[in-house]
């Protein structure tokens, strides 16, 4: 096992590396001179010579790779243009926020995937099955953001259920952080719904037909025993395959529902950068969260292989 | 059948046969969700190439008389706070996403054909080309799109590229699978001692038999990439402002949402319909397709 987990880390650095170089090439896709971008038109020529000395911009394009992977092996991902601070402090500093609100929207992503597909697949063509699956597919086609500018209409303006927005740290007040996060966890996660609610199910029925569970059906066990001890623990290990993909998704969705829903979490903090053309702050946050989802892939896959000990030999 | 007649039927693999042949086009015309999707594209389609004749007046023609008008006879789905007919604009927008969406799966069946042929044929190059697209598929997709939109600067070609480098590497993933699994076949073997080159054998016998489940990737790579694209142009990185683009026209509609919500809810709506039909087509497309990665039952 440990071995398997040190195998998968010792992957992941090259693509790491890679992972950096593409985000230090993108910012070499600003036209013209990102300089000159980045201080506005009214800029004095000596202003200008001076952001490019700052940017590292008036060396070659090698001595800036070199640079760029020097800071980064520090742990340097630049310095954010707006905020005037260090990219990796500021990173850090609103992770906990997306974070939250990240684990929110996995809980509400597995406990309704997961009860949606299960009960479409034992429920197999009838309407219950026809309805969540018609559920399953429109959560997978309504855009995130627009569902939590209609939820907002619905549940804050004319309801007053909750909040239109804003974060409470949820040690401080777990009940305001509750009515805070409801409406941006449900946009994340409803995407991710549907997905699962269709992998379990299809899984389900796949597990369904076999050999062992006709046999413990005719050993006489009651059906939610063959569903929850015999069925569901093979149905959970291609739902652990598809927990990469789901935080994949939660993080790329955080930027528009932060945004919508003033959570000033890593996603809004993007969102700012790029209506600021902060480039510092996006390619610094691009690696971060890059980094981070793989870190989470390992620890995914590692969860997988200690599920399913088949996939360690591989 | 015997392994000889299988074999026969696999060596000349036609692609009108394997895709146009009959029994596929009736199991598809049966399939519901086939049907349902491809009924919801073909309204879409309809209107979007139509537009010009079916919207009553110019998308962006400004009426500060009529702004704010709710969905009626008079304006069939609204107007906003310039005053200008929402159902115009939603019939242009089609047009906008539907382009953008083809843009990005053209791209995605040229380069990923390209490089999921080289990778799964050619194992030397396996190695760097896997590599690299596993670096490019470890960036949140959308995530990834944002911070080239950004760099390149708001246009429909940025998005259309942006959003082309995010999902190339996934089909070209798939590709590569499905290339590594018909070169192992006998016909390939066979094609390869008759003296084809290597060329023609990835023309003519290979890339033919992995059509199937290229054709159900691109189908979601176009729903996808209208969802993708509508958050682009939401945050001011897709279509240029004047365009009528969905997306532009929710961010639009959210500073009006208490006065307006019609702003943003028909849009809306409509990315929810394409993206649906485009779903149904494909959940279609794979069951009678690709069994394989059957999900539906």
């Amino acid at each position: 096992m440990l071995a398997y987990t040190l195998r998968r880390i010792a992957q992941a650095v090259p693509i790491l590396l890679l992972v950096s170089l593409i985000s230090f090439g993108i910012m070499q896709l600003v036209p013209g001179d990102p300089a000159a971008v980045l201080a506005g038109p009214n800029a004095t020529p000596d202003e200008l010579v001076h952001l490019r000395q700052t940017l590292g911009l008036d060396k070659s394009l090698l001595t800036q790779i070199m640079i760029f992977y020097g800071n980064l092996f520090q742990g340097d991902l630049g310095y954010s243009i707006i905020l005037g601070e260090p990219v990796l402090k500021v990173v850090i500093e609103r992770s906990p926020i997306s974070i939250s609100l990240a684990i929110y929207s996995l809980i509400l992503t597995i406990v309704f995937g997961l009860f949606i597909g299960v009960v479409a697949a034992m429920k197999h063509n009838r309407w219950i099955d026809q309805v969540a699956m018609a559920f399953a597919l429109i959560g997978v086609s309504v855009p995130n953001f627009w569902l939590g500018l209609v939820m907002i209409v619905l549940f804050s303006v004319h309801l007053g259920w909750l909040p239109t927005g804003g974060y409470v740290p949820f040690f401080e007040d777990p009940i305001g952080w509750f009515l805070a996060a409801t409406m941006p966890a449900l946009s994340l996660a409803l995407m991710q719904i549907g997905l699962l609610a269709r992998l379990t199910r299809s899984t389900m029925l796949e597990v369904l037909g076999q050999d062992y569970i006709r046999t413990a059906r005719a050993k006489g066990a009651s059906e939610p025993r063959v569903i929850i001890k015999h069925a569901m623990s093979n149905v959970l290990i291609p739902v652990v395959t598809v927990l990469g993909m789901i935080l994949s998704v939660l993080l790329s969705g955080s930027v528009i529902v932060e945004t919508i829903f003033a959570v000033p979490g890593i996603g809004a903090l993007l969102g700012n950068a790029i209506l600021g053309r902060d480039y510092p702050m996006i390619q610094g946050g691009l690696i971060f969260v890059a980094a981070v989802l793989l870190i989470l892939n390992i620890a995914v896959d590692v969860l997988y292989a200690w599920l399913d000990p088949r996939v360690r030999v591989q | 059948m015997t392994s000889l007649e299988m074999n026969d039927t696999r060596s000349e693999p036609s692609f009108l046969r394997r895709f146009m042949g009959g029994r596929r086009v009736r199991r598809l015309l049966r399939h519901r969700s086939f049907m349902i999707g491809l009924w919801l594209c073909l309204f879409v389609t309809v209107i979007a190439v139509l537009a010009p004749v079916l919207s009553p007046v110019d998308p962006n023609k400004m009426a500060i008389r009529s702004r704010f008008q709710p969905p009626s006879l008079d304006f069939l789905l609204g107007t906003d706070n310039l005053g200008r007919d929402l159902f115009s604009r939603v019939a242009w927008g089609a047009r906008l996403s539907l382009a953008i969406g083809l843009g990005v799966v053209l791209l995605n069946a040229v380069f990923g054909v390209l490089l999921g042929a080289l990778a799964g044929y050619f194992r030397r190059l396996d190695g760097i080309l896997m590599r690299l697209s596993d670096a490019l598929m470890a960036f949140p997709s959308v995530l990834l799109a944002i911070g080239i939109a950004a760099a390149m600067g708001a246009s429909a070609m940025t998005a259309v590229i942006s959003l082309a480098v995010v999902y190339i590497p996934r089909t070209a993933r798939i590709l590569r699978a499905s290339v590594m699994q018909v070169t192992e076949l006998e016909f390939v073997n066979a094609a390869r001692a008759a003296g084809a080159g290597d060329l023609h054998i990835l023309r003519r016998h290979i890339l033919p038999n992995c059509m199937a489940p290229l054709v159900v990737q691109l189908s979601f790579v176009f729903a996808y990439a209208i969802l993708s694209e509508a958050v682009l142009s939401f945050l001011g990185l897709g279509a240029a402002p004047t365009d009528p683009s969905w997306g532009i026209m929710i961010s639009e509609g959210r500073s009006y949402i208490r006065e307006a919500p019609w702003m943003t809810v028909i849009p809306g709506m409509a990315i929810a319909i394409t993206v649906l039909g485009l779903n149904l087509l494909g959940d279609g497309l794979r069951d009678v397709l690709d069994p394989r990665v059957k999900m539906e039952h």
